[in-house]
């Protein structure tokens, strides 16, 4: 009967071919937008972890509440003893201290007169040390475009744009002007090392990155930090550990209204993150939900047209003395059939698609520009454990709820009412 | 070894009435019916469209249940029969040949003789010994591998004929197996299920209003508005009275006893 059945399967396209292109699409679908959320959100989130927010930060509580203003003078006091208590209690963490700040840019002509100037972001992290990971999570050695890496305190890296919209190449001597943390003007002299260029419009628009020994240097800050950015060594920002550190942390702290006490907050906690991470994981719900809803509507409706169709050879099987339930069951059977092979199929097609677009990637810098997010320019999609069963499942349940349904009506048919049918 | 014609009673009918629901009222299809049907009788029930032919042979063949009065097919009251009783009633004791076929087009000529017996879960040797001869009955077993469409209408009547006689029932119920067949067909089909019917003690119960099939019943029986109009048996019709048509189907010898195994 199996053979019997497996042969209807095989030789009646009406009955195989159509579900198994539409659990196959809608399977591959489901897959590659799953793992296209991932990758571009996850992009997002590394991004911004990275340039920014850490997975977890530590700062004073004064600047915690300004942070979005780079404020140098509420800075972190005694950084360095405060990194290696902090790399103590929390091994599993790779702390950086660095120093986040505004200010503007000369460029001198040959004279050593104001040639141009323009408005920066700075970034002052640990470039030098040798077992620094700072560069790593900036970028920085794929990031290159011209010259090459800092080698002392008084080089630095410009991004790409920004040099060339002033036409500085690597060699060129330019001044920071800036504050320092006692609020005094800060200017300093550097040599560009190499310009580098980070994919996100934000960043490109203009930036320079120095060593952090520079930056303290500069703007007055010894053994001072604007921030401590601490890193899963896993590399995967976890919010139940990052809460249970912080939670740690915290309590340890004294309590009062000390604004210059360290304060620890995480990934979630800062510039809307937690909202952000909640509505992309509700979109991508819904996303994976409305395509599985869509497909076992299609898929219900093709049960319904094959059942429909097929009331003449249900009709036969009865007079030829098979049981309805018999006939349901098998309806069922060829349904988790049909299911099983599109949803492998499904599955491997949008895991084909999405580990394609993880290699390559698809450029959005254009559609970016005006952009003030923090996102890739060439955004990737990431697979994860998640793509083997999330179009799997519903391939499977949709094809057979589809048949189960629309097989219902054969089988609450009068065995005369289907008779009749296929003498009609 | 060839089973003889009993007169024991195979099918026995009592004041049937059977109503069909329509809108607020109902529709009556049969209106007391009584009639008995001997085992190896080749019996035709006639009358116009409407009359109720089908639905008796509807009723007979578990299909459908009276409104009222009784059925006993096999010994087997059909108005109590469950699903799977009647299923399994259908299924080792009775064949369909229908005017239409209804072969299954997906599947071999094989496979639409074969599919009965796979409801009966034999073994496959037998299964396989069981369709061939039953093909070879209606001189088919060179298409066993042909799909339906690759045949004619009269090669489709007849693996229709093999698919009903493949497990050995003792009724076949025909509903006008010849209106989609010119004459020629018609009367091969019709000397085949006679043949059938004489070598085998077959009990053949059609519903027709085809003179044709008419001249090779032994017994005729006229429906007119749900009711018996008319039961007569006829003596002297068989197949040899019938000129033999050309192109002669099947001509193989029917199988005995010991090739099929009745459940």
């Amino acid at each position: 009967m199996i053979r019997f059945l497996l042969k209807g399967i095989l030789h009646d396209r009406h009955r195989s071919l159509m579900p198994l292109i539409v659990i196959t699409i809608g399977v591959a679908l489901t897959v590659l937008g799953h793992a296209w959320i991932q990758g571009v959100m996850g992009e997002a989130y590394t991004m911004s972890a990275h340039f920014a927010t850490g997975h977890l930060k530590v700062m004073t509580r004064a600047y915690a509440d300004e942070q979005g203003q780079m404020p140098v003078d509420l800075a972190l006091t005694g950084s360095s003893g405060l990194t290696e208590r902090l790399a103590a209690e929390m091994p599993e963490i790779d702390w950086a201290p660095r120093i986040r700040f505004g200010g503007l840019i000369d460029f001198p002509d040959s004279a050593g007169e104001t040639r141009a100037q323009g408005p920066v972001a700075g970034y002052a992290i640990d470039l030098l040390s040798p077992a620094t990971r700072e560069p790593g999570r900036f970028n920085l050695p794929e990031a290159l475009l011209s010259g090459r890496m800092p080698r002392d305190a008084r080089e630095a890296l410009l991004t790409h744009d920004f040099a060339e919209k002033f036409a500085v190449q690597p060699g060129d001597p330019f001044t920071f002007f800036g504050s320092t943390m006692e609020g005094s003007l800060a200017f300093y002299n550097f040599t560009v090392a190499g310009t580098v260029r980070f994919g996100s419009e934000v960043l490109d628009h203009g930036a320079f990155i120095i060593d952090l020994t520079a930056g303290q240097q500069a703007l007055a800050m010894q053994d001072a930090a604007g921030e401590i950015l601490g890193f899963f060594r896993s590399g995967y920002f976890d919010a139940r550990a990052a809460q249970r550190l912080t939670d740690r942390f915290n309590s340890s702290q004294p309590a009062g209204t000390d604004e210059f006490a360290p304060v620890m907050i995480t990934m979630r906690d800062q510039e809307g993150m937690a909202q952000l991470m909640d509505y992309t994981n509700a979109i991508g719900s819904i996303m994976v939900l409305l395509f599985v809803v869509a497909m076992s509507v299609v898929l219900w409706n093709t049960g319904l047209i094959g059942g429909l169709r097929r009331h003449g050879e249900f009709g036969v099987r009865l007079a030829l003395g098979e049981e309805k339930g018999h006939i349901y069951r098998s309806l069922i059977g060829e349904a988790l059939l049909i299911g099983l092979i599109g949803s492998v199929t499904g599955t491997l097609l949008g895991l084909g698609l999405a580990w394609y677009l993880q290699v390559v990637g698809l450029d959005i810098g254009d559609a970016m520009k005006a952009s003030s997010m923090m996102v890739p320019a060439v955004v990737r999609t990431q697979i994860s454990a998640t793509d083997f069963w999330i179009g799997f499942i519903p391939g499977l349940l949709s094809m057979t709820l589809g048949n189960a349904l629309s097989g219902v009506r054969i089988y609450r048919r009068d065995t005369a009412q289907l008779f009749k049918e296929l003498e009609a | 070894m060839k089973r003889t014609m009993e007169n024991q009673k195979l099918i026995d009918i009592r004041n049937l009435v059977k109503r069909f629901p329509i809108g607020d009222g109902s529709f009556t299809a049969l209106r007391g019916i009584t009639l008995a049907f001997a085992e190896g009788e080749f019996a035709g029930l006639v009358g116009p469209s409407g009359s109720g032919k089908t639905t008796l042979l509807n009723i007979i063949g578990s299909l459908d249940t009276p409104s009222e009065g009784s059925v006993t097919v096999l010994g087997r009251e059909v108005t109590h029969l469950s699903h799977r009783e009647a299923a399994a009633l259908r299924n080792h004791h009775i064949g369909f040949i229908f005017q239409t076929y209804n072969l299954l087009p997906v599947f071999t000529v094989y496979d639409n003789v074969e599919f009965p017996l796979l409801l009966q879960k034999g073994g496959a040797a037998g299964r396989k010994k069981a369709v061939m001869k039953a093909l070879e009955w209606v001189g088919l077993a060179d298409k066993a591998q042909s799909r339906p469409a690759q045949l004619s209408g009269g090669e489709c009547q007849r693996v229709s004929i093999a698919r009903a006689m493949v497990k050995r029932p003792q009724l076949v119920l025909a509903d006008e197996p010849s209106a989609n067949l010119d004459a020629d067909n018609s009367h091969h089909i019709l000397r085949t299920m006679k043949r059938l019917n004489r070598e085998l003690g077959t009990t053949f119960i059609f519903a027709t209003h085809d003179e044709k099939v008419m001249h090779y019943l032994d017994r005729i029986i006229g429906l007119e508005d749900g009711r018996v109009a008319r039961d007569e048996r006829i003596e002297n019709t068989t197949e040899d009275d019938h000129p033999p048509a050309s192109g002669e189907i099947g001509g193989s010898e029917l199988p005995g006893e010991e090739d099929f195994a009745r459940p």
